[in-house]
């Protein structure tokens, strides 16, 4: 019932396909979408509301009104504020100078401590770790014998003195356990505490004596990943009653979006440190802001894709190359450098089926040869630099040597020989104030809204079109003998 | 209430006690037969259970009008109704309070509570224990820490207060330690319980056994727990269905709980449909409805999925529990005018 972002933003800018430019009112649609699947993804409305209002700010700025293709941007804005909100880089464990490190896990009833204590104790293992579980959840029912039975699972010694059920003192426990792993020298000691209902202060207090007796060098939250628009509030009232240096998503791998990843993270500002998925004692990974975003704007790796696209055809390297060319000094080592650049793009290919309704996508990029593009650039290498820089002095026999030195024939040598005149002929024309597209990405780049504006011949901006998607517009126009017409790059030659 | 057979005598005596005291400290609901009841059977009341106390009030910090109905929208997309629910609402009320011709706040509070009290109320939020044919089967399921283990030892502790005999089969044998903590629940609700053999028993081979020593120790009531699993785990919901046959092979299964944790996002609306294409839910159990204004997908959920909520949990005392009840939820919702 809900449909994914990702093609309900496709929706949202077929209108504005015939379109240059974004206005106010379509930025605020496309904002609407993107509001309504944060807040399916339940990302707190609050937190919703801020992020909306900031992206809106950059979206209406120059940044979006300047890009070459305003859609495009729009979302990836969105994608990076997300990231920024997510704490950005991943951070990891701060491990105390003089062991034991401690590390207190805090969070809900029912958002999986317990489970997480074992697998962050297994993968601390497996880092060269000795870490020690200490049982101090004593109020639900046999909380301290599942803690010990998973110890033995993943092989690591429980330090559980009491057998809970409601009995025994938390803190003596957690106070004690410090003592018995600096004694038998453990590095790492993870404190499992009881999890409690939302507000709960007598079981808050508990938890902030645990605190105090142990002085952990990290207190982790962890929240279940299905948590709806209680995060925010569990979240703060967590942060004020105890504290804590980081989060822990847990269950991820159900079908959730984690939107609660976001809320908890701007409200207390606290970075994701891992993620865990399932009750296999494997399943916990670092955490990945980045992929997070794409999750959380179900957006299957769209915006990776775009990201490397803009990558791809950089665009400052795209206006040194037409300046050159309106200087006349294109050469055959710069039209390397575009093949290039078209290959980086052919490795998307792999990604595509990653992503949720790519098929239109990937029947573009497949029209990308890149076996074509390792022969054109053997047969460049096998140049001397003159030939490449001046492409006239190519005779006979030099093409015969480039040839043989490429494996190739004598006609592919000239099929891009006269490639490479043509683009280069065209591109001049072109740079000189010509027809361009400006074009930020190659067409075909599919669900994304090719802007299709025409610009004002004298415009400067003109010049800063891609030299390689004219190039290839060319030669598909003009297609080779042995060439693939059908090629929106038009490598076929 | 449910109905038990005529021929149950021997017990039915200490039953009747056990409601005369019960009526002294807690009001008795007094329902008429159902359709299902016939003269071999007999109605067993149980105690009245229905809470306000758990449902805070979402409008404390708003104040609303005609022309500001957006306010509302947020504040029902904030208790979890999802922004499609919330639309649909907020258009709704929009529609009544321009027929009514209301304007203010109080008016408009009223419009509210009656609109969600007749959109929630439904015919089949009890509990089915009426079909005659015992032991009742209540299979329990829902996704890791929802909360089923809890709400079996409530629900079991209920009915035995009740007068009922019943049984808890602990099907969970994947979950670290989740046998002991049902075993613990059992003790203090002074259940019978079936345990696996052996560790990681097959959990259908342990609901089959469960069933056979229910029929065989005249239980009223076979409540069976199951491992949490996550919707999206194949495999696992497989398991599910074929517990569920393996019940139905000796016995009806009068009762499928969905357990929803009221904290679940619009996830719960997956979750329930999963669950129900596997396990046919016939009812929700909301737990942990405690503390802050939650719960509000369960308004979609029945809505769009026609799955009536039937418990509410909100806390970890053993009668930390109740029914569920439309107008109480509107009500606590709205708050009071």
């Amino acid at each position: 019932m809900f449909g994914n972002l990702s093609d309900r933003l496709v929706e949202t800018f077929k209108g504005l396909r015939a379109k240059g430019k974004l206005s106010a009112s379509d930025i605020d649609a496309t904002l609407r979408e993107i509001r309504k699947a944060l807040l399916e993804a339940d990302v707190a409305l609050e937190v919703v509301k801020t992020f909306i209002a900031a992206v809106r700010e950059r979206a209406l700025g120059d940044e979006v009104s300047k890009a070459l293709n305003p859609a495009q941007q729009v979302v990836q804005i969105v994608q990076e504020e997300l990231i920024v909100i997510l704490g950005g880089e991943a951070r990891r464990i701060q491990f105390a100078k003089n062991p034991p490190t401690v590390i207190m896990l805090a969070g809900l009833q029912g958002s999986g401590k317990t489970t997480l204590a074992g697998k962050l104790a297994k993968w601390l293992k497996e880092q060269g770790q000795t870490p020690l579980l200490v049982a101090c959840d004593l109020q639900r029912p046999n909380a301290v014998n599942q803690l010990q039975v998973i110890g033995e699972r993943v092989g690591v010694p429980v330090f559980a003195p009491e057998e809970g059920n409601g009995k025994g003192n938390p803190v003596s426990v957690a106070k004690d356990s410090i003592k018995h792993a600096k004694q038998k020298q453990f590095s790492v000691v993870i404190v499992d505490t009881a999890g409690r209902l939302g507000i709960d202060e007598e079981l808050m207090k508990q938890a902030n004596d645990i605190r105090k007796a142990t002085d952990p060098d990290e207190v982790l939250f962890v929240i279940d990943s299905m948590i709806g628009q209680d995060a925010v509030n569990v979240a703060k009232a967590f942060e004020d009653g105890v504290g804590f240096t980081g989060v822990v998503l847990t269950k991820l791998d159900g079908d959730a979006r984690g939107g609660a990843a976001l809320s908890v993270a701007q409200v207390t500002g606290k970075p994701i440190l891992f993620s865990s998925t399932g009750e296999g004692m494997d399943a916990f990974e670092p955490f990945y802001p980045d992929r997070m975003a794409s999750r959380i704007l179900d957006m299957g790796d769209i915006l990776s894709l775009i990201e490397q696209a803009q990558k791809s055809f950089d665009e400052q390297e795209a206006l040194v190359m037409a300046e050159k060319m309106a200087k006349d000094a294109f050469t055959l080592e710069d039209f390397l450098d575009q093949m290039q650049q078209l290959k980086k793009m052919g490795s998307l290919r792999s990604m595509l089926s990653m992503m949720p309704g790519a098929g239109k996508l990937k029947g573009q990029l497949d029209n990308i040869d890149e076996k074509e593009i390792d022969r054109t650039e053997a047969i460049i290498r096998a140049m001397t630099p003159k030939e490449r820089k001046d492409p006239k002095i190519l005779n006979g026999s030099r093409r015969l040597r480039i040839a043989k030195g490429s494996g190739m024939t004598v006609t592919d040598v000239n099929s891009l020989v006269n490639r490479f005149e043509q683009a280069a002929k065209m591109m001049k024309v072109m740079a000189k104030g010509g027809n361009p597209g400006l074009p930020g990405m190659p067409q075909g780049m599919g669900a994304m809204p090719r802007p299709q504006a025409k610009k004002d011949k004298g415009k400067k901006k003109a010049k800063s079109g891609n030299p390689a998607k004219r190039a290839a517009e060319i030669s598909g126009i003009e297609p080779p003998k042995q060439g693939n017409s059908g090629s929106s790059f038009g490598l076929g030659g | 209430m449910f109905w038990r057979k005529k021929d149950n005598a021997a017990d039915q005596v200490v039953e009747e006690a056990i409601v005369q005291e019960l009526e002294v400290t807690e009001e008795v609901v007094v329902e008429t037969p159902s359709v299902a009841a016939t003269q071999d059977l007999v109605a067993v009341e149980l105690p009245k259970r229905n809470l306000t106390k758990g449902f805070k009030s979402v409008f404390s910090r708003i104040k609303f009008d005609v022309e500001n109905l957006e306010e509302l929208e947020d504040v029902l997309i904030q208790a979890d109704f999802g922004v499609g629910a919330a639309e649909a609402i907020v258009s709704e009320v929009k529609t009544r309070a321009k027929k009514a011709g209301a304007r203010s706040e109080a008016e408009l509070k009223t419009i509210l509570t009656e609109l969600l009290t007749e959109k929630m109320t439904r015919a089949d939020s009890s509990l089915n224990l009426d079909s005659g044919k015992q032991p009742y089967v209540i299979l329990v399921v829902g996704v890791n820490g929802a909360g089923k283990t809890t709400t079996i030892g409530k629900l079991a502790n209920y009915l035995v207060e009740g007068g009922a005999k019943v049984t808890l089969g602990a099907a969970d044998t994947f979950r670290a330690a989740a046998v002991e903590q049902l075993e613990t629940w059992a003790q203090r609700s002074n259940s019978e319980i079936v345990k696996p053999v052996t560790e990681g028993q097959d959990p259908a081979a342990v609901a089959f056994e469960a069933v056979e020593k229910a029929v065989a120790n005249g239980s009223d009531v076979l409540i069976i727990d199951t491992a949490g699993r996550l919707q999206n785990k194949q495999g696992l919901m497989d398991e599910l269905g074929k517990i569920r046959r393996v019940i139905e092979k000796n016995l009806p299964i009068s009762e499928v709980l969905l357990v929803l944790d009221s904290t679940t996002g619009q996830n719960a609306m997956t979750q329930a449909k999963a669950f129900t294409e596997v396990a046919s839910v016939t009812g929700i159990a909301l737990t942990k409805l405690d503390g802050s204004a939650k719960g509000g997908i369960v308004y979609a959920i029945q809505d769009q999925l026609n799955i009536p909520v039937k418990l509410v949990g909100v806390g970890e005392g053993i009668n930390d529990f109740g029914f569920f009840d439309a107008k109480e939820f509107a009500i606590g919702l709205v708050g009071e005018n």
